[in-house]
């Protein structure tokens, strides 16, 4: 369906990430945020609480990040479409209600403006050291999808996705900025609303009586979603539950649900994963990367293609779930991949993983509060071709 | 007489206590049996709110409840309602975002004095203080029962708990004094003797407009009352019934609770205040004039 013109601010704009991934947001329809004040997050914040009554919806800053992180997944079985912004500390106080979002199947888009950790931190300056947080973080089975805009206007058009995402599969996205994506200011283009595609909550039309909340069939894992106030008399636990939403703490239970929330993820994975792949046919190294260091990483491909390397570069728009289909082809053709990343080594897990030997794998870290030299990751392409 | 032939006469039996017992409709009978202990007081206070429930005259499919974690949390479940089960301590939160969303709603929350004022405590300071329109029951039994009787922010000074072994040294919140001090319309406190003072309060507080607190104190037999040698469900709610001082309007400062002390009850503050969505659409119409259609109103938006 098309875009609520109410929320969108059609026209050519000079803004930074952080704003633009509020005019996403609101252009997807979110109509509740529930958030409390994090650097570099909190302009997402301050921009929809400016924004919101006159579009019509509610903001409401909580007291701390649990009390944010729940109250969307409140506002979610309300029947809004929600988001909840933070960064690193904020994002860990909310993993328990992550988690709450994954078994409840609460559609709902989680912000993580990415600064330098652990704790405290580097709280104005970037980094991409949260990307296992995201898979890991809280506890328990389960699969998320994240996001990794790279531009503002990426901050927009992903955001978009992102809502689309989370009401198609039912699971909490998780939408992985940085602090220098979140504060370059850029060209953003708002399209018309007619020309943004939005997807719409997955209602049911069953009858009270007849509806049960968690009721799925092989060849639909996700369930049909109803708000209170329908009349259909819902219970939604925390708890492993039934197809009735009632508690069911037995292995067989367990095994039916953890198993679908998992799996209607993995079993998926094609239809969500999304790369942008340059120059990878014929190259004999491939350079991964994502988010703000895919543009670093620009930079050096195009230079090492000057000195006459041949090297191609994918980005992954997607991170979760990781490409691990195309990287497994690629293996097979290329002599190396070169991951650069904000970070000591994480999404460069995923890929040695699942390269499995087949090729060099050579990793570009960094510890965070900037982004690479071009040059430390041209040094690694060359290494990698000799 | 056969076995067969008991089995129905226990279902007639069934059938007619189903036409005649008004609590049922409100229970989700397919849950029963519950998972609490004899003697225990939480289905005394749903049986209440199931009476505040009827007498209210409210249509069932407005109104939702939201519990947290532990025994009070289980309530959520087996009410007939929209309910949600939430996570420790996050009821308050979760419940705000239910009302800001869908704001014709009367959401209730439901839960234990450990779940409410310890791991949530700082969600009860800020829906008071925001008037934020939710009825919350608090269901007091001076102990964390689910896992085992360890101490409470509102176990009194005295009393063993696993994790006081010798005796509970700490103090402990007078909790109408807290969601009082910071701003709640509506606080009363009740035992579960006083199933009908209890169940009005409750109905009273369906139908007030802004941050309604409700305590209701109830026995722990297996656990509280055990392990300090108070006898059984029964002994705890003869206490109750011998020890309580009925003082509607008395200065919550004053109703402070001591080990096995006089219990003072009683509905200690009816107010008015403007709720958090009164507040914002007063606010924003007057700094928005006509570019802001009140939220949540009828024929506003929602």
């Amino acid at each position: 369906m098309q875009a609520d013109p109410k929320g969108v601010l059609t026209g050519i704009h000079f803004m930074d990430g952080d704003h633009a991934a509020c005019e996403g947001a609101l252009a997807a329809g979110c109509r509740f945020v529930a958030g409390y004040p994090i650097t570099p997050s909190t302009e997402i914040v301050e921009r929809f609480a400016a924004r919101i009554p006159t579009v019509g919806g509610v903001f409401i800053q909580m007291e701390d990040e649990l009390a944010a992180s729940i109250a969307i997944q409140g506002g979610a079985w309300g029947g809004k479409k929600v988001m909840s912004v933070s960064s690193g500390p904020g994002i860990s106080l909310m993993m328990e209600h992550l988690g709450y979002a994954f078994i409840t199947e609460t559609p709902s888009v989680w912000v993580n403006v990415q600064r330098g950790g652990p704790s405290t931190g580097l709280p104005t300056q970037p980094a991409q050291a949260d990307m296992m947080q995201a898979k890991w973080g809280s506890h328990g089975d389960f699969e998320v999808i994240a996001l990794a805009p790279n531009s503002p206007q990426e901050c927009f058009d992903l955001m978009i996705t992102a809502f689309n995402l989370t009401e198609t599969w039912r699971v909490p996205v998780m939408f992985m900025m940085d602090e220098v994506v979140g504060h370059m200011t850029e060209r953003v283009e708002i399209p018309p609303p007619e020309k943004i595609e939005v997807v719409d909550r997955k209602w049911t039309t069953k009858k009270p009586g007849e509806y049960k909340p968690f009721e799925t069939t092989p060849e639909d894992p996700v369930p049909f979603m109803t708000k209170a106030g329908d009349g259909h008399r819902i219970h939604v636990t925390g708890l492993t539950h039934d197809e009735r939403g009632y508690p069911a703490m037995t292995v067989p239970a367990q095994d039916k649900l953890v198993k679908r929330l998992v799996y209607k993820i993995r079993d998926n994975a094609d239809k969500i994963v999304d790369v942008r792949e340059d120059g990878v046919e014929g190259a004999d190294v491939i350079v991964v990367s994502y988010g703000i260091t895919s543009r670093v990483a620009m930079a050096a491909v195009e230079q090492a293609r000057a000195k006459g390397i041949k090297v191609g570069h994918l980005r992954m728009v997607i991170c979760w779930p990781f490409p691990a289909k195309r990287i497994k082809e690629l293996a097979k053709k290329v002599k190396a991949f070169v991951v650069p990343e904000i970070n000591l080594g994480q999404m460069v897990l995923e890929v040695e993983r699942h390269v499995a030997g087949v090729a060099k794998v050579l990793h570009v870290g960094h510890a965070g509060g900037t982004v690479h030299e071009p040059d430390v990751i041209l040094e690694k392409i060359m290494e990698a071709v000799r | 007489m056969s076995e067969e032939m008991g089995l129905e006469m226990e279902q007639d039996l069934e059938r007619e206590c189903a036409l005649e017992n008004p609590v049922l409709p409100y229970l989700r009978q397919d849950r029963i049996p519950h998972i609490w202990c004899p003697g225990c007081g939480i289905g005394t206070t749903v049986n209440c709110f199931a009476r505040a429930l009827t007498e209210s005259g409210m249509n069932m499919d407005d109104i939702a409840i939201v519990s947290g974690i532990g025994c009070t949390g289980r309530v959520a479940g087996y009410l007939n309602l929209d309910s949600f089960h939430t996570t420790h301590g996050r009821a308050i939160p979760f419940a705000t975002g239910l009302k800001l969303a869908n704001p014709h709603m009367k959401v209730v929350v439901y839960s234990g004095d450990g779940d409410l004022s310890a791991i949530g405590g700082n969600h009860l300071l800020h829906a008071a203080r925001r008037n934020m329109d939710l009825m919350v029951v608090c269901v007091n039994n001076f102990t964390y029962g689910m896992t085992g009787g360890q101490v409470a922010p509102t176990t009194p000074t005295g009393p063993t708990q696993t994790t006081m072994p010798y005796g509970n040294f700490e103090s402990s919140f007078n909790l109408p004094a807290l969601a009082s001090a910071c701003g709640a319309v509506y606080v009363a406190r009740w035992t579960v003797y006083h199933v009908r003072q209890l169940a009005k309060a409750m109905r009273e507080g369906l139908q007030k407009k802004g941050f309604v607190f409700i305590e209701a104190l109830s026995p722990c037999p297996t656990l509280y009352s055990r392990r300090n040698r108070l006898g059984d469900g029964v002994d705890q709610v003869k206490y109750y019934k011998e020890r309580s001082i009925v003082k509607n309007g008395a200065d919550t400062k004053d109703v402070g609770l001591t080990y096995q002390g006089d219990i003072v009850v009683g509905k200690f503050v009816d107010r008015e205040r403007p709720t958090w969505m009164d507040s914002m659409n007063e606010h924003f119409t007057k700094v928005l004039g006509n570019k802001f259609t009140p939220y949540g109103v009828e024929n506003g938006q929602d």
